[in-house]
């Protein structure tokens, strides 16, 4: 066994143990939904921040996230074989929090995750709401179908991030909230952790006709899952969304 | 209980658990060192990675790790563990985290160990990678080279969580079924740093060189030595000028009150959570703290130690010569060291009453340098508030700044690095907190306000008269702008 090696492509994977069976209250798709093919785990993670931090705030979640649901790049071989890329990671401080994670080393990765993140931020502070919204990191495997119908998107694990702005009056409030996130998103990594060591539900490993279907291929440095990010702003009666809005980081629909 | 597996499985098995555990240490040592990690990702696979993550070889952590564990392998009732402890520069240390790589009985027969196994050993790296970031060591450690510095050990055996205090918490890092057990890995760590603000060690100056700190009278028969996780060199020492500092449960400090001892000493920390409460709290480290005590002189020495003339050591002591009462204030003094909590080792104290000499101010070396200590403040300092002299006064027995009641311990205002005290006598805190918000306006305050309103009030008739007389004279001035 060489280290770096990867194994036969046949369908390996992890156990296939039902997760939590309530699927994802998603926002509307490109793909239309398989409902009750496959459970869905769904997670969520709450924190509130000040106005400034929730870019930071959220980068530190969705890049703990992708750490652990990517992998390095696949190569093929002959014989149906494969060996995987390294990841490598980086420690990244937090300007507004007293805050380091680590990430995947892949800018690619990072750019796709800041600009949604800043979506996000923009939508949540000029939409005119008290500050609620939330963001989701779904996961999902594509599953080919007959013409005329298009491919399917079944996800298989769902992080939600619900987030609550507040506004600080003073220096040391804001001096305060710096430590008090610092600690909170400490807690959130140790809650990601604890889900992710729980080697529930993977999809199988592919074979080479179907890595598409399962990774997200288009990095040139690092292979996650195939991921979607989209959120939500709730108005300020917190009744139902006002502004649903759906961004597809990636668009890997034959459409 | 591997009757299952064939041989060539075992043998990968043991291989990939071997070197799970080396870049499980390199990834926890390489964490504390202080610094940011950054490693790049690689698209084709060089044969060295192992797991697929990019984790650096330091070949002296792995030396380490490799004699710890002598060639075997962590397993039932032998686990390999990493301690993680901080030493400070005054020779005190406390353990801060111990991570353990476990073994249990509890067997998955069904796993794949060549595929499954290994990919879920890459994924507990990766959540070790998180979680060493995220523990409070973290950040103790990024701030190491100062005052203190961050160190680790490696052992094999049973673990060892005594050296945590009370309360220590732990938190799994995750597990991973193999057919020979369950592979555990989780930290213990100390929870009482968790309130300790690290920004109090950002205004001290570098205190050492290479810090090479082999010492091997650990308390425990198996020890090995405990490294550093600091492999630069630091600035020069200067620290001499300026008392450490103090107000750290942790950190051994030394705060010398000086002769002009009406002085107060306040830790200088602007807002975040402050420590203080861990210096009232005498009940849990009672034997292991002492704080810098002195007598308060009376209001003549006071004036005398307001040194416009800078903390001359010739003024301070001829006034001083002329009060009768002050040489048995200062006898009275008493300097001690302030140490952490949880620190073992007998503390110094010197007394200056014991030293039974008269003009005692005079005779040790250190009282001048700390005469000439522009840390130490004229005396109408007291008067600035802080949360921690708040907190620090209610320590000290009341009447601290009247004078003649013989306090055990007077409040000297702790001055940051390179601030002048002639000029406003407080710290940077105080002065922050005092001008954060603006003054109100005198017009607005209620008693004087209400009076010159009504004043302003019973005059307006007559302004208003005079006003219109000159009615013309304004109106040409008006002209004249325009």
């Amino acid at each position: 066994f060489i280290p770096g090696g990867g194994g036969a492509a046949a369908s390996f994977g992890g156990r296939e143990s039902a997760a939590l069976p309530s699927p994802a209250g998603n926002t509307g798709l490109a793909c239309p939904r398989a409902q009750t093919a496959m459970n869905c785990r769904a997670e969520v993670l709450e924190v509130s921040v000040e106005g400034r931090q929730i870019e930071e705030a959220m980068l530190a979640v969705l890049h703990t996230i992708l750490l652990h649901r990517s992998t390095g790049k696949f190569h093929y071989k002959k014989e149906g074989t494969y060996s995987i890329g390294t990841v490598g990671t980086q420690d990244v401080d937090c300007d507004f929090i007293d805050f380091t994670y680590a990430r995947v080393s892949s800018e690619e990765l990072d750019r796709a995750l800041r600009k949604a993140v800043g979506e996000f931020k923009d939508a949540l502070r000029y939409s005119g709401s008290d500050g609620i919204g939330q963001i989701s990191l779904e996961f999902y495997q594509k599953k080919k179908s007959r013409w005329p119908f298009s491919d399917e998107c079944i996800p298989w694990e769902v992080w939600t991030v619900k987030v609550n702005v507040v506004n600080l009056a003073n220096e040391q409030e804001r001096q305060i909230c710096r430590e008090k996130v610092g600690e909170k998103l400490c807690e959130k990594i140790i809650n990601i952790v604890e889900v992710m060591n729980r080697h529930e539900y993977l999809p199988k490993m592919p074979t080479q006709s179907e890595v598409d279907n399962v990774f997200d291929t288009g990095l040139k440095d690092v292979q996650p899952y195939l991921y979607k990010i989209s959120y939500q702003i709730t108005d300020s009666l917190g009744s139902s969304v006002t502004t649903t809005m759906r961004r597809l980081i990636k668009d890997t629909l034959a459409l | 209980m591997d009757t299952d597996l064939n041989s060539q499985d075992r043998k990968d098995l043991d291989k990939f658990i071997k070197f799970f555990a080396l870049k499980t240490v390199q990834v926890i040592v390489q964490a504390r060192l202080g610094e940011k990690i950054c490693t790049r990702s690689s698209s084709s696979p060089t044969g060295s990675d192992w797991f697929n993550l990019a984790i650096k070889d330091i070949p002296e952590v792995t030396h380490e790790a490799k004699k710890a564990l002598a060639g075997q392998l962590p397993a039932i009732g032998r686990s390999m563990c990493v301690e993680i402890s901080l030493k400070t520069s005054e020779g005190d240390s406390m353990e801060l985290e111990i991570w353990c790589l476990e073994m249990n009985e509890k067997c998955d027969k069904e796993i794949k160990v060549s595929y499954t196994v290994y990919n879920r050993l890459s994924l507990l790296l990766k959540s070790l990678l998180a979680i060493t970031r995220v523990t409070p060591a973290y950040r103790l450690s990024r701030k190491q080279g100062h005052e203190y510095v961050i160190l680790y050990r490696i052992y094999f055996g049973e673990v060892q969580l005594s050296g945590l205090g009370e309360g220590f918490q732990t938190v799994r890092v995750g597990t991973v079924g193999t057919p020979l057990g369950t592979i555990t890995l989780s930290c213990a760590y100390r929870i009482n740093l968790a309130f300790i603000s690290t920004r109090q060690f950002e205004r001290t100056p570098p205190i050492m060189g290479i810090i090479i700190d082999h010492f091997v009278d650990r308390p425990y028969p198996s020890s090995s030595p405990m490294h550093p996780c600091n492999y630069r060199t630091t600035g020069e020492d200067n620290g001499a000028a300026y008392p450490s500092v103090e107000d750290s449960q942790e950190v051994c400090t030394t705060s010398f009150s000086t002769s002009p001892p009406s002085q107060l000493i306040v830790p200088g920390k602007e807002g975040g959570v402050p420590p203080v409460p861990s210096q009232p709290a005498h009940g849990t480290q009672a034997d292991h703290e002492r704080m810098v005590m002195c007598t308060p002189l009376d209001g003549a020495l006071y004036s005398a130690a307001t040194p416009s003339s800078s903390e001359d050591t010739e003024t301070v002591s001829n006034s001083s010569e002329g009060k009768s009462g002050s040489p048995h204030d200062l006898l009275e003094t008493i300097f001690v060291r302030k140490v952490g909590a949880f620190v073992n080792k007998p503390i110094n104290q010197v007394t200056m009453a014991s030293l039974d000499i008269p003009f005692a101010m005079f005779a040790p070396k250190n009282v001048e340098l700390e005469d000439n200590d522009p840390m130490v403040n004229p005396p109408d300092s007291p008067d600035v508030e802080s949360p921690l002299q708040g907190s620090l006064h209610s320590e000290v027995s009341s009447g601290s700044s009247t004078g003649n009641t013989h306090d055990d311990f007077v409040m000297v205002d702790f001055k940051p690095a390179f601030s002048k005290d002639d000029i406003l006598p407080m710290d940077l805190g105080t002065f922050y907190r005092e001008f954060q918000n603006p003054p109100q306006l005198s017009s607005l305050s209620i008693d004087i306000g209400a009076q010159s309103m009504a004043e302003d009030l019973d005059s307006l008739p007559e302004k208003l008269a005079v006003h219109e007389k000159n009615v013309k004279e304004f109106d040409a001035f008006v002209e004249t702008l325009q």
